[in-house]
Formats: structure tokens, sequence, C-alpha cells
């Protein structure tokens, strides 16, 4: 059982835990992930580790109800526990030798981003974060990016906070401006990671993304997570989940990442319902 | 007056119809008396052939002549003597190409049933001894033990047995390995395993689920930091292999890795799972071994209407346990044999809408002996099918060997043990599929026993 021992929402759909789990903590690296289950008879979930403190032995996930798991997930408070938590798994981000990059967040994939951009600032390298939110109130995580970035620059698709835009308009511009990065890490929805891979091999920019198929293990027993890279099948539990964004098949991995949508949406409102009953007794 | 019948006695089953839709256990198991009749049908003969043919040479005579007096409970410490597992071994052993097949009752006439005794003798022995084994004072020694499937649980066991510290690290966040992972409720059924897995937390053994070793610690660190004098890996081989054709990334197409995970540790045949399971109508499942028959009928039981093996080889080279092939007929499971998948083709969103196959025929013996398909010209034929199952192998996953240096394995991934069980590296020991790739339970037993054998003896002299 792993103890909760910190809760705070970030927006009404994000929120963050820190768990203790010291033998996790202690070997954590940024670009890794755990995998979770909520209780005895929870589905296994992969969530990437958005910060480690190996003197608490703690370790902090971020996540957005999306499905049953994670609703259940938020169901639990402060002090509660979770069954199961399993990590680090899938290999760290390269950061090294590093000297200016641009790291790309897509809504709660910022979560993920945090933990590289800040590693690419401790190393010494020039840090631009640009991330990207539907509007003003799901913003999360702006102070924690400032801190650790040279330049930070928010788009919101309708304007409400930063400029209105894609983040893909604002890296074009940076590109534009005459900045030079030895790599771009973009971090987000499938269909942002796709763009903004478009974009960098225009420019002849190296570019990491950060896959998240569906999930079993996370130790390259099941195949599920399976991706075509370079026209090669890839685990990402085990190969990943970082990849040469200019390799990756995101047709196929979006067509996969559907496979279970209509049961995920029943298994979302069965948990509302189951929640909502344990309300109401 | 030994029973000279030629047949041996039924063990009686649900019914295909039935249990086609259903996740209960297949085989119902002897009653008593069918027991002391079958096993009255043993000759007791001199040169125990049954005994060479069996991987950890239990005593079968002895044992069968126990089992003959009625005297249960003493078949069952014979068995014990070199079994670990006798409930699971009785129920999963390939009998026919083991002891069986050595049986001189079958020269003329069906051998001895060995298995379904040696299964009637471990659950009478669960279901009437409820006592649990206590904790042997301790010898002040730590070991560690990577994976909990048959080998690691062996080795655990016997090294508790004899005063060790013992702390097995599992991945998964259950302990039995492909027992509770891989290997079907219907064929085996979960609480055997759980009630293994109680005995060896009785003798002292700490089980330490959601350990990934090579990520969560690594070996060194074990040894180093975490004071484990030895270790011992029986990590097994879980690393699925895919043919490598067209459409093999489409929705619709499982690792039977996957299938039968979701399915037996994820538990999603059932209604309140919370983990999603593809409820195909039509299905193919490409091997032939007990992997890929799990797999057909475990699909079977979720509702499909037509499930196919579809194997490259004949009917004699299915590597498959007889008896499983026997069922998954019974049940209704179409075998496409002589057949080999090119292709996987794709339908709407992606779903896998059919699958391209070629006729094949037997030609020369390869290296394996085993006569060597080659595809017949012009036979492509498309199998009508929304889901298919990849079962054609698996090898040990590369994790441990990358993250412990100096540890050497084979270049298909198997880490390279001597006939003790120890690796390249000093104090660590392997065994069962981490060693063999996908092999046996009762040869990963076997190998868990022997390291554990080898490793009291390295400490003990230390
Ligand atoms: C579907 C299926 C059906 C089968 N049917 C039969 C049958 O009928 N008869 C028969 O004799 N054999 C059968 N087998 C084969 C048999 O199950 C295996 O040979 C046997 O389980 C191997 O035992 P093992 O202990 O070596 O490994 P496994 O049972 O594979 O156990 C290995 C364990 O190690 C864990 N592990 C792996 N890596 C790590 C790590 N880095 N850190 C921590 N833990 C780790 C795994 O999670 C797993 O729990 C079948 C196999 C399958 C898949
Ligand atoms: S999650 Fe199972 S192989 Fe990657």
């Amino acid at each position: 059982m792993y103890k909760i021992v910190c809760k705070e929402s970030l927006n009404p759909t994000v929120t963050k835990m820190v768990i203790e789990a010291p033998a996790i903590a202690k070997k954590a690296q940024p670009g890794q992930f755990i995998i979770l289950r909520v209780d005895e008879e929870g589905e296994r979930i992969p969530l990437t580790i958005a910060d480690y403190d190996a003197a608490k032995g703690t370790v902090t996930i971020i996540y957005q109800i999306v499905g049953g798991t994670t609703k259940l997930l938020d169901s639990k408070q402060q002090g509660e526990y979770i069954s199961d938590f399993v990590g680090p798994l899938g290999k760290p981000t390269e950061t090294e030798g590093r000297k200016k990059v641009a790291v790309i967040g897509g809504g709660v994939g910022c979560a993920i981003a945090l933990p590289v951009a800040k590693k690419f600032h401790d190393i010494g390298a020039e840090v631009h974060s640009v991330v990207g939110f539907r509007n003003k109130d799901l913003v999360i995580l702006q102070n924690e990016f400032e801190a650790c970035s040279d330049k930070y620059i928010i788009m919101s698709d309708d304007g409400s906070a930063g400029e209105k835009g894609l983040v893909t308009d604002a890296l074009k511009k940076l590109i534009e401006s005459g900045e030079q990065y030895d790599e771009v890490i973009a971090i987000g929805p499938l269909i942002m990671m796709k763009f903004v891979c478009k974009l960098t091999k225009e420019y002849g920019i190296k570019t990491t993304v950060s896959m998240n198929p569906i999930m079993i293990d996370g130790t390259g027993m099941c195949g599920g997570c399976r991706l075509t890279v370079g026209g090669e099948v890839k685990f990402a539990c085990v190969d990943g989940p970082d990849f040469d964004g200019h390799l990756v098949d995101f047709d196929e991995a979006m067509e996969r990442g559907s496979m279970y949508k209509d049961f995920e949406r029943h298994a979302y409102e069965e948990t509302c319902n189951l929640l909502n009953k344990q309300v109401e007794c | 007056m030994a029973n000279m019948s030629l047949k041996k006695n039924e063990m009686p089953h649900q019914d295909p119809k039935v249990r086609a839709r259903n996740f209960n256990e297949v085989a119902l198991g002897y009653t008593p008396e069918q027991a002391v009749d079958e096993a009255q049908r043993c000759l007791g003969c001199k040169n125990r052939s049954c005994v060479a043919g069996c991987p950890v040479k239990i005593d079968i005579p002895e044992f069968l002549a126990f089992v003959a007096k009625g005297e249960f409970e003493e078949a069952y410490n014979i068995i014990s003597r070199q079994s670990s597992l006798p409930a699971v071994c009785g129920r999963v052993c390939p009998q026919e190409s083991q002891c069986e097949s050595k049986c001189v009752r079958g020269i003329k006439g069906e051998p001895v049933a060995i298995g379904r005794l040696e299964r009637f003798v471990a659950d009478y022995h669960n279901a009437n001894c409820k006592e649990l084994p206590a904790k042997p004072e301790s010898n002040g020694h730590k070991v560690a033990v990577i994976g909990s499937g048959p080998a690691g649980l062996t080795c655990a066991g016997d090294l508790a047995k004899k005063g060790y510290d013992v702390t097995v690290f599992e991945a998964f966040h259950v302990a039995g390995g492909v027992l509770v992972y891989g290997i079907p409720e219907f064929r085996l059924p979960k609480a055997i395993v759980a009630k293994e897995i109680e005995t060896l937390k009785a003798l002292g053994v700490d089980i330490r689920t959601n350990y990934v070793v090579g990520r969560t610690i690594s070996i060194d660190e074990l040894m180093k930091e975490e004071g484990f004098e030895a270790v011992f890996i029986g990590s097994g081989a879980g690393l699925p292999k895919f043919m490598g054709i067209e459409g093999e990334n489409l929705k619709g197409v499982y690792s039977a890795n996957e299938f039968l995970t979701r399915i037996n540790l994820m538990k999603a045949y059932r209604d309140d799972s919370k983990t999603p399971i593809y409820r195909a109508k039509k299905v193919a499942v490409c091997g032939g071994g007990n992997v890929a028959m799990d797999a057909a009928r475990s699909a079977l039981r979720l509702g499909a209407e037509e499930v196919y093996i579809v194997y490259r080889r004949g009917e004699s080279e299915l590597p498959a346990r007889a008896e499983e092939v026997e069922h998954a007929k019974e049940e209704g499971i179409i075998f496409k044999l002589l057949t080999n998948p090119t292709r996987i083709l794709k339908g709407e969103n992606g779903m896998v809408c059919g699958m391209e196959c070629v006729e094949m025929t037997l030609g020369e013996p390869d290296a394996s002996g085993r006569r060597r398909p080659v595809v017949k010209e012009g036979s492509e034929f498309v199998l009508d099918v929304d889901c298919v199952i990849m079962a054609i192998g698996t090898s040990p996953n590369p994790l441990i060997k990358s993250t412990t240096e100096g540890l050497d394995t084979e270049r298909w991934g198997g880490i390279i043990a001597d006939e003790d069980g120890l690796t390249s590296r000093e104090n660590v020991y392997a065994g069962g599929d981490a060693v063999t790739g996908a092999a046996t339970v009762i040869l990963a037993m076997g190998a868990g026993k022997t390291a554990a054998s080898a490793i009291d003896k390295k400490l003990m002299n230390k």
C-alpha cells in the first residue's frame, strides 16, 4: 500500500498527488513513469513522474481526470492509500550535452514536460518553454515553469491566457526569429506532437516526443504499448517512452489509442455513478 | 492383483458445450474410488521407467502404491520430496511426453494416468490439510529471488525451509508468474496458486510485489546495499514475439501475453472488471502451443462465435499438451493446420477485418528434426476474422541482462547458467524460462530446486 501524502487540485480536471514510495523516489529520473492500481480490483494505468524527492521518499504524479480509473484515483484523499505503485519505468530523457532547447508542453502534458525542463535548466542549458492550454482556467504549473525557463510562452485556444494560437505558432516564430535549438522536446496530445514534429522537420531540428500508449505491465511483457518508429516495432514502456519524433508513426498511434474508447467512456460513467451513490449514502 | 483394464479411468469433465462459455475448471478430478482403482493399474515394475521420464524424478511407483492402498497423505509425502507444486504440475505437465510415455502399460493400452493421480493426491492434501507450516529458525543468511513463477517460488520455498531469510521481488502486483497471468483459470484455478504463496509466506518468505529488478533496484544494489548474499533469477521468458507481417499493429491484434494477462491477471472476463478487453466475433490465434490453446479457448469463453488455431505445421507437430488440443477440439475450436498468416487486413477505424494466409506442405526435416513447412504456390486465401492473437513464442526480457554488468547471456537472450544454475556472476544463480527460453512448469520448478541446493552449499561452505 502506498500513502498519499499530499493532494492538490491544479485546475478543475487536473490533480497533483505526492505518493510515499521511497524505493522509486531513489531511482527516478525525468522522463520515467510509474504504473499504479488504485485498489484491489483496479486497472493498471501508467502516469509520468512529475517530480521526486529521494530524501523525503516521495514521488509526485499529476493526472487529468479522463476515465474511470483517474476518477477513482481522484476520490482518494490525503492520508489514504493506493494499492500498487511500481517504477520507475522506461528510459530517462537524454539531456546530456544540450546547450539550448525548446520544451513544448500541451495541457496536462506540461506535468511531464516540467521535470525535463528542470533537468535541462539544472545542467545549464538555455530553456525556452512553450506551453499550450485551451483557456486560462486550465493553465497549470506556470510558476514552476517560469522558475526553470529562460523564456516562457503561454498559448491558448481562445486567447484568455497568453497569446491566442497553437504552440506550433509560437515555436515557429521563435525559430524564424533566429533561435537555434539543439533539440525540441514535445510532450502533450498526440496531435500536438505530430504537428510540432512536422514543423521541426522542415527546419531540420532534432525532436524528441514522449509517447503514452495503452500499457499493462510496463516491463515489455505484453506488447500492448507497441508503436512503429522508423518502420520498426518498438515497445514504448521499455524502448521509450521518448522517441525521435520525426520517426514516429503518429497516425497509427492515434488509432491504437482509441481501442477502448467506448469502454473507457462507460467505465467513467459507471465510476461517477458509483462515487455519487457512495456520497448519497 | 493389479487392475488389468487397458484404458485409464476417465476423469470427469464439465460438458464441452457448457464449459466453452465459462471460466470454471474444465477437469473435475478423480473421486477417491476412481483414484484407487486407477492406481491399481500400476504394475510396480522394477526398472521404474516412468521415473526416468519425470524431469524431477518423482518416485512414481511408490506414490502410486500408497494411492492404491487409499493412503493418500503418504502418497503426498512421497511426491513432495521432489515436487513443491504437485497440484499445479498434476494439471499442467505434458505427462504424455514425460512419465506416462514411458509406462509399460502404454505398450498395450493406455499408460497409468500418473498426472491425474498426482493431481488427485495434491487436491486431497490441500482439502484435508489446512495447517500451514511453521517458520523455521533463521540461519541469518539473506537470499534474494527475482520473479515469482514456478522457478522462483520453488527456490524460495526450499531455501526458506532451510532457514534462509528469503525475499522474492516480483514486477507484477501479484505473485505467481505465468501461473497467474498466463495459464487460465479454467485450466489452473488461481486459488491453487494462492495457496502455494500462502505456504511460502508461512515459511517466512517476504514477497515484495511491484518491484521491477533492473528498474526499482538492481542486482548489484541488492547484493552490495541490501546485504543479500546470493540472488536467484527466475524472471521467465516474458517478451512476446511478433511475426513481422503487415497489419500486426492494427487494433484487434494482441500478443497472447497481452490477451491472457488482461483476462487472467486483470480478470477482464468478469463484467465488473475495470480492465477492458475486445470481445471479438471471429478470432484467429497464430501458433500451436499451450499458449495458443489457452488464448483460443479464452477467446471462445469471452463469447466469440468462431475461433481458429492457425498453425504452419501439421497435427502431430502441435507442441501443445495432447489433452489441451483434445479439449480445444471438443469445445469447437477450428484447427487450420498447415496454414501460415501472411498479412492482416485493415478495416474501419484501423480494426482488423481479416487475415490473409497461405497453405503449407511439409518438406524435408530441418535442424530440429521436424519437417519444414513450405508454401504451396497460389494457395492464398482470406480468413474472415476481426481479431488476431499472436502466440508464436516468447523470449527472455533483456531488462535484467542490460542492468547487470558481467551477466552473460546467449544471443537470443537466455541467461547462461551451469548445471547448478550458477551464472557468470559470483553468487548469482538463474533458472527456469529465463535460462531455457519458454519451456515447462516442471523444468522451471526443477531448476529452482537445483539452484536452491547449490546456493545452500555455497553459503554454508563460506
Ligand atoms: C499461456 C501459457 C500456458 C502454458 N501452459 C503450460 C502447460 O500447460 N504446462 C507447462 O508445463 N508449462 C506451460 N507453460 C509454460 C510455463 O508456464 C513456464 O515454462 C513456467 O511458468 C516458467 O516458470 P519461470 O518461473 O521460469 O517463469 P515465469 O512463470 O514466467 O515467472 C517469471 C516471473 O518473473 C517476473 N519478472 C520478470 N522480470 C522481472 C524483473 N525484472 N523483476 C522482478 N520480477 C520479474 C515476472 O513478472 C513473472 O512473474 C505455459 C506458459 C504460458 C504463457
Ligand atoms: S506495457 Fe506491456 S509491453 Fe509495454
